[in-house]
């Protein structure tokens, strides 16, 4: 009977090993879902501080800053100046019909620095080959995802001043 | 040979492993919504962000859901198994 008993039962090493390698399974694939959920949680906290700071966000108050003479750059010539802060690389350009805009010199993409291809009328970025438009800042081609912000300029008589900074321009 | 539970246990591991291919699935959208969220406001537009949120809300609580229904079919395999296996010693022959 005795036996018997034994070859019905599991083996005696079980006893000291009670762990069921089933429930292990279980154990880590609810560990697992209990992490995705904690990380679907991180997701919604970060959409929630988009939703905070969208909210909560004040609009900036840009200094005005007087840039040079409109006469000291020729039709087609550019002038590097910093806006608003001495870290903001900004770049002001006279196009070919006599108008002066300015925009931001990082490119949207990875920052590097644009420049104004004057036979193309555009403005490039040499890193990657993203094209921004002369007329509004809007990527005409590459990788940028977003128009270059553009310097607000006001023209007081023979002065270029920067006033402010249009961010948020049509993509 | 086989234990009684296991069919039970078989079924629980299955709806175990299809709650956590739609929380996986749920997970990918949440993390494009983010990005493309975070990327739209950078860009200026504002009013894509609260639809982003109340959709990530959404998806967390199905998620939630789902988790409570893993643990609900844990729970019940689990009672299932323990059911069983205090079972097996009054099958057995004295």
């Amino acid at each position: 009977m005795k036996l018997f008993r034994r070859l019905r039962t599991d083996p005696v090493w079980k006893d000291e090993f009670s762990i069921d390698r089933a429930d292990e399974h279980y154990v880590s694939r609810r560990q697992f879902t209990k992490f995705l959920v904690l990380t679907s949680l991180g997701m919604f906290v970060g959409n929630m501080w988009i939703l905070a700071r969208s909210w909560f966000s004040k609009e900036p108050v840009y200094p005005e800053k007087s840039i040079c003479r409109a006469t000291d750059i020729p039709i087609g010539g550019v002038r590097l100046f910093r806006y608003p802060t001495q870290k903001d690389a900004c770049i002001l350009i006279r196009t070919e019909d006599g108008n002066f805009v300015a925009y931001t010199q990082k490119c949207t993409h990875l920052s590097c620095a644009v420049y104004y291809a004057r036979e193309k009328n555009r403005l490039e970025c040499p890193c990657h080959e993203g094209y921004f438009s002369i007329k509004d800042g809007s990527v005409l081609q590459g990788p940028p995802p977003r128009p270059l912000p553009r310097v607000v300029l006001e023209r007081r008589g023979d002065e270029l001043v920067a006033v402010g900074m249009r961010i948020h321009e049509s993509i | 040979m086989e234990p009684q539970h296991q069919p039970t246990r078989k079924r629980g591991l299955t709806a175990i492993d299809g709650a956590l291919a739609l929380i996986t699935i749920l997970l990918i959208v949440q993390m494009w919504l983010l990005t493309a969220t975070l990327e739209s406001y950078l860009a200026g537009h504002q009013e894509v962000v609260l639809p982003g949120a109340i959709i990530s809300g959404i998806f967390f609580l199905i998620c939630t859901g789902l988790y409570l229904f893993v643990r609900r079919v844990d729970a019940e395999a689990r009672g299932d198994s323990k059911s069983n296996k205090q079972a097996l010693p009054s099958e057995s022959p004295p």
